[in-house]
């Protein structure tokens, strides 16, 4: 028998390791747009000790290692881009603390964020975790470890900035943890200590595995509800986010335009939503964010539009399924995006490149946002539907998700969580200090190359 | 095959119950991998087809371990949800009609073609232990379903329901050794030919016989049999009838000072949409405690016993579904948990003794029977 | 273009006559008085600018308070389009205007429908409803090949109904009906009330759902479980506009065993369900006039709400519910008198 495989199974058991070419195809491919590429082994460890095991394992062999959660980023992030063995991180999934008032929960990195949602409503229901509009399958640290958003991220920044601890296991095999609970039992707080999470964050496991996480929890309210402020003229709706996000009267605020149906087109809508433990608290921050935009509705550039039930059941739902039911536009099964992480005043330029864009290659779009704290910065996705079935379908798809890489750098934003392609995009443009410095760290950390390669690969 | 197996996103919602407590596809739950997951799976149907891969044991496991238990349509959120099951089912269907499916499923499948039963026991073993008059054209039909005809869980089981119906005056009767085999599973296997000639057997028998209602004590017979071409007969799932019995007084019911949580069959919840009967006749009985799991009505999470696998078993081990939920029943601090499934009734049995737990398996009408019987 | 062959008959001189300028003197939302309104009125037929035309919540109840049979409303709406006065903001018009545009997804929805026909309006939710004993035989037409687009008054946009109007009973007409059922007051009161004022052959009946329903029930009069319950009516807008049907509806609870209770605002004083003030994006005055609205149900101890308007329904049966009233549609309640599932 193969003697890597041998040693997984040693490790794991043998249930849950796999070298069959159906577990391979599987974890070959993401539901985007990425080139399947194999990997040798697929195995899912359950605790800290077996995932050290086999980073120690694969050092000696020099195979590659590539961590994955649920697979959802769409980019190609844990296709294994030089083979190797890829962690199905999932079997963590125990959330081994709740700290009520200290508002934290201690959680593995295979729970999923439908796991912790219901763990919440069943343990901590006044406490919520920032929810992102993934499915319910994805899990908690995939999204902190792509610096993913959620419904909270308007008000207190990306999802990684509400990480509270860490573990993880190093590229040599080493247990690191970082934050309090480096020193104590606790684990509420990543700070005043040298910002270490910086080297795990953003980095696509290509600096080691995250196998627990510290995740702080919010207040959350017992009611909530949506108003949609539509508006014609894209220049406007920084102007209108600046005002929302100066009431502090929000969680959260979404943007959408998209061409069908027909009644939104030439329309963008920007979601504003409220929450408040009584009627009077709501109604007081509704009537705020009113006021706050009175003078746009009174020169008729912009109004709330009128929701019926339906379509507010469908705003409130957490997650939305909706945005995951926009893969079967074209009945294909698939859609792709960018999420372009940029400033909120540069919201009509990328507006205006994704129409381009798509009309340039010939393809459907659709235009969802977030901001991201007090209008630092938002999220601007250019997405398109693509027909898995066709294939002239998805190359189109896959071009105007080039090009809207492109116009993102062009723009000056920032893409988000990009494929293995595209950050070689951002490293050309990226000040060669940064880039050396990205080199070096990896360099350091993983002497043997051996963490998800093919990702932040800096050829100088 | 007319399947738009490309439209799934393999987004994993079909992986959870409704408010995502937990994994709530049997086979994913078991196996962990992605492609046991309905998403994975599908795409790997896709594949097959496509013949991006050929044919194995490990696809064939992948494929016939789906139970049908039809959590992934209820929680799908694209508009082709209902034909998901379906989808695999063809899979099965290919697969068996190419001579590929595993000979533990070929055999399940030969031994209802010809002996009409699962285990290829003998017909003439089907009524044995039944001391029952045969139906006579006379009040309705207790269909029995092979489950409860050769398993002595399941024997127990309708045991169980022919005395509340003989406490409660009912008039009935079974087919005795003539009985044939409901055809469900076979059914779900895909193998609609052998399904269409055990329906087309049944119904006829029926017709010769003037049956006007069958009452099935599994509810996979209650599935099957709704799907009956041509069927000219109410089929009543036993819990429905005794509830009614209940509700007319025709069972006098004394306390019982017992905690119960009750298990969801697949194919009566999911399937058929009956949730509230077994419910309704667990809260009528005086000082009976009804608590629940927390997977339950359209969350609840399958014993692993269906499309066959209550006898090819192709999910067994410490994290079989029927364990897992074991676990669950326990977590509710109820000593009984409540079935309405002769199959379930087995897969709880066996998963208690393995679990080494102290929890009792019992069917509904065991409970009820005990709370007649208090009189 | 078609829209200029419209005009609408208005008496300048009725108006000039008027001993009690009702229509604006009764608004319920602008607070006129006698000489106000007359100054108004004055300006209005001489198609000047007014206050009137900015402020107006366009609920439509002017047209029922002229007892003249005078126009004031569709004068109100022909004047704000004229000057471009827009009572929503521009995105809001919008994307109403895009919504009424026929989609080539429209048109299988009425393929094959024979009479009896009842349309749907844009309303396909209430497809699953419109079964049972009450709808035995009817089949149903709904799309915006069938939409009637009145709801432009509220928008300004009024010559956009008379634009879109030819073609859609060209349309229902070459389907050869003669008689259509309009579940949605605002289509019934389209090809009658506002075909008539500006002179828009129809060539077919239109039914309203009142008459339908108390035909209907008339016939299933034994199989009628009387429900003795105390019930408020919810009037809408367009029913301002052919109060000449109201009288089936008393029928119809008079069939059903139901009260319809005494109170402030109902009939000719009925009160706006408030989606048209929100969506004018008054909302002070919205939270005020619902309070109102559902206080009195509360007073007059109503049980049921009952609603004859789907987007009244959809604005108001939240906040009815969370006072303790159950909202429901008026077919609805007529099927539950039936013994059957309301949906």
């Amino acid at each position: 028998m193969d003697k890597i495989y041998k040693a997984l199974a040693e490790i794991v058991g043998e249930e849950f390791v796999s070298n069959r070419k159906e577990e391979l195809y599987i974890y070959s491919r993401d539901s985007g747009l990425s080139e399947p590429r194999f990997p040798d082994y697929v195995v899912m460890p359950r605790t800290v000790e077996e995932v050290q095991k086999i980073i120690q394992l694969a050092n000696k062999e020099k195979i590659h290692v590539v961590p994955a959660g649920a697979s959802l980023s769409l980019s190609g992030l844990t296709i294994p881009q030089k083979g190797g063995i890829v962690i199905d991180m999932r079997r963590m999934d125990r959330i081994l603390e709740l700290n009520r008032k200290g508002r934290y929960v201690v959680l593995e990195a295979g729970v999923t964020q439908g796991k912790l949602q219901a763990f919440l409503e069943e343990n901590a229901p006044d406490l919520c975790h920032s929810l992102p509009e993934a499915p319910p399958s994805a899990t908690v640290v995939g999204n902190l470890v792509i610096h993913g958003q959620g419904n909270l991220t308007q008000a207190y920044g990306f999802n990684s900035s509400m990480i509270s601890g860490l573990e993880v296991v190093l590229p040599n095999g080493e247990i690191c943890r970082i934050g309090s609970c480096s020193l104590s039992p606790y684990w509420f707080s990543i700070e005043p200590l040298p910002y270490l999470a910086g080297l795990f964050l953003g980095w696509f496991g290509t600096t080691g595995v995250i196998t627990k996480v510290g995740l702080r929890l919010y207040p959350k309210k017992k009611l909530r509800d949506v108003e949609l402020f539509v508006l014609e003229d894209p220049k406007l709706v920084s102007e209108v986010i600046y005002r929302v996000t100066h009431t502090e009267m929000a969680e959260d605020i979404t943007t959408v335009a998209q061409p069908y149906p027909l009644m939104f087109q030439g329309t963008i809508m920007i979601g504003i939503y409220l929450t408040g433990d009584t009627e009077e608290e709501l109604e007081f921050k509704r009537r705020l964010i009113w006021s706050s935009l009175s003078d746009l509705i009174k020169a008729k550039e912009g109004g709330f539009m009128a929701l019926t039930p339906d379509m507010k059941v469908g705003l409130l739902e957490k997650p939305m399924s909706s945005l995951t039911r926009s893969a079967d536009i074209l009945k294909g099964g698939g859609f792709v995006y960018c999420g372009a992480i940029i400033p909120i005043e540069k919201f009509p330029e990328a507006l205006k490149k994704l129409f381009e864009i798509a009309e340039r290659n010939g393809v459907t779009f659709a235009h969802t946002g977030r901001v991201i704290g007090r209008g630092h910065c938002m999220m601007f996705a250019f997405a398109y539907p693509f027909n898995r079935a066709d294939l002239e379908s998805m190359e189109k798809a896959k071009r105007a998700l080039f090009d809207s890489y492109v116009a993102t750098l062009e723009i000056g934003g920032v893409p988000w969580k990009p494929g293995a392609e595209e950050q070689k995009l951002i490293l050309e443009r990226m000040d060669k200090n940064s880039v050396e410095l990205i080199k070096r760290i990896r360099e350091l950390l993983d002497p043997n190359k051996i963490m998800n390669p093919g990702n932040w690969e800096v050829e100088l | 095959m007319s399947m738009e197996l490309h439209r799934c996103f393999r987004c994993g919602w079909c992986k959870l119950p409704s408010d995502f407590v937990d994994y709530n596809c049997p086979s994913y739950a078991k196996f962990r991998f992605e492609s046991f997951s309905p998403g994975g799976r599908l795409w790997l149907i896709r594949a097959w087809l496509n013949g991006e891969l050929t044919w194995s044991e490990n696809f064939a496991k992948i494929l016939f371990s789906c139970v049908a238990c039809k959590n992934c349509a209820e929680q799908c959120k694209m508009r082709f949800k209902d034909e998901i099951v379906d989808w695999i089912t063809s899979a099965k269907s290919s697969a068996i009609e190419k001579g590929l499916a595993p000979p533990k499923v070929r055999d399940f499948l030969e031994n209802i073609a010809k002996h009409g039963n699962p285990w290829g026991l003998p017909r003439a073993q089907r009524a044995s232990w039944l001391d029952l008059n045969k139906f006579e054209g006379e009040g309705d039909l207790l269909y029995i379903g092979c489950e409860c005809a050769y398993e002595e869980r399941g024997q127990k089981m309708a045991k169980n329901v022919i005395e509340l119906f003989k406490v409660a005056g009912l008039s009935f009767g079974t087919l005795g050794n003539e009985e044939e085999c409901d055809g469900n599973e076979a059914y779900m296997l895909g193998e609609l030919g052998l399904f269409q000639e055990l329906a087309s057997k049944n119904t006829q028998k029926f017709k010769e016989l003037g049956v006007k209602k069958v009452i099935t004590i599994s509810p996979h017979a209650f599935n099957a049999m709704k799907k009956y071409p041509d069927r000219d007969f109410e089929v009543l799932h036993f819990t429905q009838l005794l509830l009614e019995l209940i509700q007319k007084g025709k069972l006098k019911l004394s306390e019982l000072d017992l905690t119960v949580t009750y298990h969801d069959p697949c194919f009566l919840g999911r399937h058929n949409g009956i949730y509230s009967e077994p419910r309704k006749i667990l809260k009528s009985i005086p000082g009976l405690k009804l608590v629940e799991m927390k997977r339950n009505k359209e969350n609840s999470f399958c014993c692993g016993g269906g499309s066959g696998n209550f006898v090819f078993d192709l999910l067994s081990g410490s994290e079989s579904p029927a364990r897992l939920r074991v676990r669950e029943a326990l977590n509710t601090g109820a000593e009984i948990l409540a079935v309405a499934c002769p199959i379930c009734k087995a897969m709880f049995e066996d998963a208690v003794k393995d679990e080494g737990s102290d929890l009792e398996v019992k069917d509904i009408a065991e409970i009820l029977l005990s709370s007649t019987k208090m009189l | 273009m078609q829209s200029q062959n419209f005009v609408l008959k208005f008496q300048k001189e009725l108006c000039e006559t008027c001993p009690t300028y009702d229509c604006l003197t009764r608004c319920q939302y602008l607070n006129i008085d006698t000489k106000t309104a007359e100054r108004e009125i004055r300006k209005l037929l001489n198609g000047e600018d007014s206050f009137v035309l900015h402020e107006c919540v366009t609920c439509y109840a002017c047209e029922e308070y002229c007892k003249r049979g005078n126009h004031p409303f569709y004068l109100i709406t022909d004047l704000q389009e004229k000057k471009g006065i827009l009572p929503a903001p521009k995105p809001i018009v919008k994307q109403w205007v895009n919504l009424g545009i026929p989609d080539k997804k429209d048109i299988p929805h009425f393929y094959g429908a024979e009479e009896p026909v009842i349309s749907l309006c844009l309303f396909p939710d209430f497809v699953n409803s419109i079964r049972g004993k009450l709808f035995q035989g009817v089949s149903i037409v709904l799309g915006r090949h069938f939409f009637c687009n009145l709801v432009y008054l509220h928008f300004g946009k009024p010559s956009l109904i008379r634009e879109r109007l030819p073609k859609i009973i060209e349309n229902i007409a070459s389907h050869g009906f003669k008689e259509v059922v309009f579940f949605h007051d605002e289509c019934y009161s389209t090809f009658t009330s506002y075909a008539d004022a500006y002179e828009i052959k129809v060539p077919f009946r239109p039914v309203h759902l009142f008459e339908y329903l108390y035909n209907r029930l008339k016939e299933l009069k034994d199989e009628i479980k009387p429900l003795n319950v105390r019930i408020a009516y919810q009037r809408n807008c367009s029913t301002r506009l052919t109060p000449q049907k109201e009288h089936y509806l008393d029928k119809i609870f008079e069939l059903l065993g139901v009260e319809r209770v005494e109170r402030k605002y109902d009939r000719e004083n009925a009160l706006c369900c408030g989606g048209i003030i929100r969506g004018l994006q008054k909302l002070d005055l919205f939270v005020e006039v619902q309070k109102k609205n559902v206080e009195d149900m509360k007073n007059a101890k109503a049980e049921y709400c009952v609603f004859n308007c789907p987007a009244c329904y959809s604005s108001l049966a939240e906040r009815v519910r969370k006072e303790g009233i159950k909202p429901i549609m008026l077919h609805q309640l007529c099927k539950l008198a039936l013994r059957e599932e309301p949906r």
